[in-house]
Parts: structure tokens; sequence; C-alpha cells
């Protein structure tokens, strides 16, 4: 039997009215948070001085297309106290917005950005909502399952505008 | 008449003090930044969408494409996550391989990172000797994967095939010869004062700010985190290696700079402890549904040409589930989430890329300084934009 990780615990204890769905896969605890708590969440695992997920190593995004909900938005904190990682997720369908933890983590800026980018998840209230790497005027969210890997217009000559 | 105190600027992405395709738009009062906005995507190749068509196998090369300086570190991340996902246990000698060649990588790439730094703040001759000694290097890739810049050597399970003939002692007169090249390199710039001038004080990024930041690498441990993947979540053996970490104290463009030098030394240092201790053995995994065949079998047995003929065309099917592996790549942690739905192709590679997190910070770092000041910032971040782009 794995123990129980420490933040599932005090995860509960600092709110007793959530249900979180925790998966371990290969010794990788994930928990799936819903989605309207998910800054709360975040500011909580931060701040608290046993955990100190300080890190926000990496933010992404995952399209089930065409299950629904549709996306998740994946994140991945490292404790610099215990080198523990721990994977968060939120389910977010189509439309749907996810709140910023810019405000817990500055990396969040860019990586959010990269998924608003890629994905078309919007984030509330991110400074600086932009596309990253993609210019802006681009159509469509590559990343996104039902974009086609070579282009949508692949076929067709690119004349630019003058 | 409406005032017009702030003047933009537009710096790259041809610039040659960016590092490759990085644009910067600077906004200056004076000679002083107020503010920098980088603006990035111009390498954008759309690497994690073309990993969602490819077997496991053939996403390899791919990653050698990402930070071009770090290919051997970009396999090892890569490998190591395909190899959680599987469960599939690495053999003692592929896994000494693997780090040797990952320590000789970080150090090519650092030698090019020192070279470039040096340029663009003024000091032109340390290129050529940097460039000498990374081309020892990349001899030494050649022999033992075939390439130089993109060897593509590790594969699911181990390395594509075990050292030639001759190459331990090459590598052997390679790591003897190094530490008196280190002290070369440092005559020229430690002391120097033109250096100090432009790097002491410059470019500061304090402990608190470079990890809200998502910093990581010499960056991180410029401004004196001690932290380091190969420390905190050993992989590939590395806990049974004797190395530290070398730390800064301020965070400048200087800290940085030192943190890496010191870094070359203990590479070179592991390089050498894994020269001694190379196990004897097999360098691939015995896995028949994962491993691709010996060639000399192929050729001899109808049941290791079939198996060659199935993993090349359809690949291998692991269970469904998502890992997450890291490395310590020369310019942070470079890790791979990997999202299987137990087909043959990953549903999802996602790169987590050091350099990308290390840039969002330069804002930060930038603001308050002079233009100048810049150059010796980016160098000193050590970005490589295939990476950042992806």
């Amino acid at each position: 039997m794995v123990d129980i990780h420490p933040a599932v615990k005090k995860l509960q204890e600092a709110f007793p009215a959530l249900t979180l769905d925790v998966k371990i896969f290969r010794e990788e605890v994930t928990i799936t948070v819903p989605r309207k708590e998910i800054l709360e969440i975040c500011r909580f695992l931060h701040a608290d001085p046993d955990l100190q997920y300080q890190f926000l190593t990496d933010l992404c995004g995952l399209d089930f297309f065409p299950e629904h909900p549709r996306f998740e938005v994946v994140y991945l904190l490292t404790s610099l106290k215990t080198n523990h990682r721990l994977r968060l997720k939120a389910k977010v369908e189509e439309g749907e917005s996810v709140s910023s933890v810019e405000s817990v983590w500055k990396a969040a800026n860019w990586l959010e950005r990269e998924v608003y980018d890629l994905f078309g998840i919007p984030f509330e209230k991110h400074p600086d909502l932009r596309r990253i790497l993609l210019w802006d005027g681009f159509e469509g969210y590559p990343l996104r399952k039902d974009f086609p890997v070579e282009g949508p217009d692949f076929d067709k000559p690119f004349v630019p505008e003058v | 008449m409406a005032e017009t105190r702030f003047m933009t600027i537009n710096m790259g992405p041809q610039h040659p003090a960016t590092h490759g395709v990085l644009r910067l738009v600077l906004e200056l009062d004076g000679e002083v930044i107020v503010k920098a906005t980088p603006h990035i995507g111009h390498l954008h190749r759309g690497v994690e969408k073309l990993a969602e068509s490819k077997t496991y196998h053939q996403v390899i090369p791919l990653t050698d494409r990402l930070d071009y300086t770090n290919a051997m570190g970009n396999n090892l991340a890569y490998v190591l996550a395909v190899e959680k996902l599987l469960g599939i246990e690495v053999p003692k000698r592929a896994q000494c391989l693997r780090v040797m060649m990952a320590e000789l990588q970080r150090i090519a790439a650092h030698l090019i990172w020192l070279g470039t730094h040096a340029l663009d703040i003024g000091a032109m001759t340390l290129l050529f000797y940097n460039f000498r000694e990374r081309e020892d290097i990349l001899r030494i890739f050649e022999e033992v994967a075939g390439g130089r810049l993109t060897p593509t050597y590790l594969r699911i399970g181990g390395v594509s095939k075990d050292l030639p003939d001759g190459i331990a002692e090459k590598i052997r007169s390679f790591v003897d010869a190094f530490p008196a090249r280190m002290k070369e390199y440092e005559t020229l710039l430690t002391k120097n004062v033109i250096w100090l001038q432009r790097t002491k004080d410059v470019g500061i990024i304090s402990r608190e700010d470079a990890i809200n930041w998502g910093v990581t690498g010499p960056t991180l441990r410029g401004s004196g985190v001690k932290w380091d993947v190969r420390k905190a979540v050993p992989y590939s053996g590395y806990e049974t290696f004797d190395f530290d970490i070398p730390t800064g104290s301020i965070g400048d463009v200087y800290d940085r700079y030192t943190v890496r030098l010191r870094e070359m030394e203990w590479s070179n240092s592991i390089v050498k402890q894994a020269l001694d201790r190379l196990p004897k053995g097999p360098v691939l995994a015995s896995d028949p549904h994962v491993v691709l065949p010996a060639k000399e079998d192929v050729q001899k047995d109808i049941a290791a040409l079939i198996r060659q003929f199935k993993i090349a065309s359809e690949g291998f099917r692991p269970p469904r589930g998502e890992v997450y592996a890291s490395v310590e790549s020369a310019k942070g942690e470079l890790g791979f989430y990997i999202v299987s739905d137990g087909s043959n192709h990953p549903f999802r590679v996602r790169i987590r890329p050091p350099s990308f997190l290390n840039l969002s910070a330069l804002p930060k770092m930038v603001e308050g300084r002079l233009i100048a000041d810049v150059i010796s910032i980016i160098g000193s971040i050590d970005i490589v934009l295939g990476e950042i782009d992806r």
C-alpha cells in the first residue's frame, strides 16, 4: 500500500468540501481538482510551510477531443524543501476559462500564454494574454487534436498580405 | 506638444548577440531600459505536435534538434521518460555511458556558451580556444555515435552501440588535458578588468525571484540556490558519482559565469569517474518488444528479422498512463511529460524547456540597466532558441 502523499492529506484538511481524484502511476501523484478552485489550491500549496511547492516546473494543456470536458490543464509543481513533485489537473470544457496562477508563480506567465496560444484555453486575470510562439492573426490552435499535423492550408500557396 | 520621453527600439531577430532568432523590443529612457518585451517563436517547428504522429522510437531524432548544443542531454531526457512509462531497466554499462556522454556534451555546450558570451562582450580570442576543445568532443561523438551535432546516440533501453576500440584512450586524453585548458580560459577572463566591469553587479536576479520565475540550471544556481536535478531527483546513476553543485552568491552575470566554469570542471571529473568504473555488460536492455534486435541477428535469424520489421514499422504499445522525467541539461531542467493512451504513438509529448523559462525572467534582469548590459545578460542566461520555440 502506497503511503498517502503529504500534499493530498494537507489538501484534504484545508479543503474538506472538495473531492480530490488522486491517481498514482509509476510513483507519480496526480490530483484532479475542480477548475474553479485551482488558484486557491495553488496558493495553498505554494504557501504551506510543510509543503513549499515554490517551483512551478511546468504548465501545459491536454486535448481529449471528442470527449467532454475536452481539455485538461496540467500543473507540475516541485517542492524545493522535499524535492517532491506533484501534478495537478483541472478539466476544462471548450469555451471555459481557468484562473491564472501568475499571481502565485511568475513562471506561469509565459507557460499560460503558450497554452492559450496552442490550445486556445483562456486564462482569467492573466496580465498579458497574447500568443507567444505563433504570430498574432494565426487562425486555429495547433495542439488541438482536430488540427491537422500538416496544417489546415498545406496544399494552398501562401501569399502574404502586403 | 506631446512629450515623447521614451524611445522604442527593436533588437533582433537578426542581431548577432541574441544567439539565434530572439527579438527584443526595448523601451528606453536615454540609454536606460524601462521595459523589455521578448518576442519568440521564429524557430517554431511544432515538435510537440509532430511527435504525436510518430512512434516512440521516431521521436528521438527530433529531440536532438531542440537545444542543438546539448543533443545527448535531450536524448537522455526523452528516453528516460519513455523507459519510466514502460518500466524497463537499463543495463549498468549503458547508464554509465549515458552519464559520460551527457557530461561531455555539457562541457561542449558550456564551451559554446563561454566562447559566444565572451565574444559578445568583446573578448574575441576565447572563442577560438573554446571551439578547439569542442571539436575534440565532437570528434569523440562522431566516432561513438556517427553524428557530431545531432548524434541520436541514445535508444529506448540503452544506447545505440558500444564504444568503438581505442575511443576510451581518446576520451581519457581529453579529460586529462582539459583542466589545463580551463586555466587558459580563466587567465583571459576571470580577473580581466574589462570583463569584471561588464559582468559584476549586472543583471542581478535574487534567489526568491529566480525561484518564482521558474528559472533553473546555472542561472538559478548563480543566485545561490543549490538545486540541481542530478542531485535533487537523481537519474541514470548520478547518485553514485562524486560531484558538487557550484553556486554563486548574488546572482549577477559574473556569478553565472563562475558557476558554469566550475560546472565544467565537475563534468570533467564525472567523465573521468565514468571512464574509471565503466562496467562490462550489454548496452541495451533485453526487452524484445521494445528494443531492436542486433544487426547480426537480423541477418541470420528470421524471428529477429520479423521483430526488427515490427518494431521499426509499428513501434510498441506502452501502458496507458502519464510520466514526467527530467534531466539537468546544460541550460537547466529539461523535462519530458509523456501521456500514453496505449497506442503506438504518444498521445502527448510535452517538453519542459529550461531556456524558455529562463528567458521569461530576462525583462526582470534587464529593466533599469543600460542597453550594453542586455548583451551580457542574454549571454549569461545561455539561451538556445531551438529549444525555446520548439
